[in-house]
């Protein structure tokens, strides 16, 4: 008699869970979606088209602007790299500027992927003695030269071996990108990354509602939030429609080069074909698709 | 009566228990559906995607002509006919004082002057060291000349800023959009703000709903 009686009240009390959750879930769906959400490589395109709706109409309640969200998947037949001509840099910082603005980054608290280091001509490369807060007058400063970093786009990222919530990864078109809803803000990808490049959002983000890139993609520049990583993509929402980085388009001195590694007439191959090129801290084994270069 | 209160205990004591176990088997549901999904994902996902599978490779497209910016002339100062139409040319070498005295030209000065590239009787174009001349929208050619690595570099893309599309159509520019052909060394330019020195960025209360968060 007792036993029934137990197994009755949990049959009872197990119904009522159910109902409950169900009902718990009603009241805000699309909040417990995104925290029920899975990795992203293993959602299908149905749950990734609302995915992005969801998010298009979250950022138009935050930000009263319409916003494309993309997730537009790697092209077939593409690797992109990346070649910057240090002989050519004047260290202006137009490519910062330019990539804060398409990239959302935050501007308080200060958040920039790229970041312009002025070297001695004397010394060479010397990460040692690089100074990135020069302010003068007019660049480039005699007997200096200008060696911007940003994200090197390892063939072999430390960054995603570390993570332990598997929210980076090196995508088909070699893009390290991070998913946002699935970090978990722990900074171990920061530590591991020996170029500096990734940031955390220590604070909120804000950008000026004016400013703001509507035009975004899931694992690029749409809005972050607090306790997040990120880093740049290559301008994942702009390369994977054909266009150039933003940087690239900036850079008023055309040092900076963009294009397919697969494709041997691509500029980049060029450049890799018949220039002096080196990587940055060749030694680690990162395998970088960022080549610096001698134009 | 005694049984009846019995009952109402009964009742209570089941309600609280009922209220308790929900909320601690939704809890445990969440848990678990959120735990069996990375679970999974360690198993599946594999960190280290290659570019095997690649079949065909994209390419850029094949381009004929460089869509080109039009020449920087001064205002003004193009048909150069509209003057010298009606001048008789003077072939001398000289400094020039009534006109054009403001173009400083430091451009292999010593052994150059005006109509190294300029034509002396159609001086609407432009001439090549062999005497073809030459439109001012192509004047990548008369710096092709001797400049023959940065014309080559510059044809493929790599010399020179470009924009447009990485697979597809570009927009060049011509060399003397960014050189002044009469004094090409690359201006100076102002730089963009320094970035904020990282024991200076402070995180400050932004609203009421964040809360302050000190590092």
């Amino acid at each position: 008699m007792k036993n029934d009686n137990k197994r009755r009240s949990f049959l009872k009390n197990i119904s009522l869970a159910t109902f409950s959750t169900l009902a718990l879930s009603g009241c805000n769906m699309k909040e417990i979606d995104e925290f029920l959400q899975g990795n992203f490589r293993e959602l299908t395109p149905e749950e990734k088209d609302e995915i992005v709706k969801n998010l298009a109409e979250k950022y138009k309640k935050r930000y009263g602007k319409e916003f494309t969200v993309s997730d537009e998947p790697a092209m077939v037949g593409v690797l992109f790299g990346y070649a910057l001509d240090i002989s050519r840099c004047i260290g202006c910082r137009k490519c910062v500027t330019a990539c804060v603005k398409e990239n959302n980054q935050s501007r308080d608290p200060q958040i920039q992927w790229i970041q312009v280091l002025e070297m001695e001509k004397e010394r060479g490369v010397d990460l040692h003695h690089s100074n990135i807060n020069y302010d003068h007058e007019k660049v480039p400063e005699k007997g200096h030269f200008y060696f911007p970093v940003q994200c090197q786009q390892c063939r072999n990222p430390q960054c995603v071996t570390v993570c332990p919530a598997k929210a980076t990864w090196q995508e088909k078109d070699g893009i390290v990108v991070v998913d946002y809803n699935w970090c978990i803000g722990c900074r171990y990808c920061m530590a591991a990354c020996p170029y500096g490049a990734r940031h955390f959002n220590w604070g909120e983000p804000t950008i000026p509602t004016e400013e703001i890139n509507t035009d975004v993609h899931y694992l690029g520049n749409r809005p972050r939030q607090k306790g997040v990583v990120e880093k740049c993509t290559f301008c994942v929402q702009r390369v994977r429609k054909g266009k150039y980085p933003s940087c690239v388009e900036i850079c008023p001195v055309g040092a900076r080069k963009f294009g397919n590694l697969l494709d041997p007439e691509s500029e980049v191959r060029y450049i890799l074909d018949n220039k002096r090129v080196l990587v940055l801290k060749q030694e680690l084994n990162t395998q970088p698709k960022f080549y610096y270069y001698f134009g | 009566m005694k049984i009846n209160e019995i009952f109402y205990f009964m009742k209570n004591r089941l309600i609280n228990n009922i209220s308790l176990t929900s909320l601690l088997l939704t809890l445990f549901f969440i848990f678990l559906i959120s735990c069996t999904s990375k679970d999974m994902d360690v198993k599946k996902v594999d960190s280290h995607e290659g570019t095997e599978d690649i079949v065909e490779v994209k390419k850029v497209s094949t381009i004929d002509e460089y869509a080109v910016d039009p020449p920087p002339f001064t205002d003004g100062i193009f048909p150069c006919n509209d003057c010298h139409g009606y001048q008789d040319p003077n072939p001398v070498r000289r400094d020039l004082v009534e006109w054009h005295d403001d173009i400083s030209f430091k451009h292999d000065s010593e052994n150059r002057w005006c109509l190294d590239c300029h034509d002396i009787k159609q001086r609407d174009s432009l001439r090549l060291a062999n005497g073809k001349l030459l439109d001012f929208k192509e004047s990548y050619k008369l710096c092709g000349q001797c400049h023959g690595e940065k014309y080559r570099d510059w044809k493929v893309g790599v010399h020179g800023k470009r924009t447009g599309e990485w697979n597809g159509k570009k927009h060049y520019l011509l060399c003397v959009s960014c050189h002044n052909p009469h004094t090409p060394k690359f201006k100076k330019l102002k730089p963009d703000p320094a970035p904020m020195k990282q024991e200076d960025i402070k995180l400050v209360k932004k609203s009421e709903n964040i809360e302050s968060n000190e590092k």
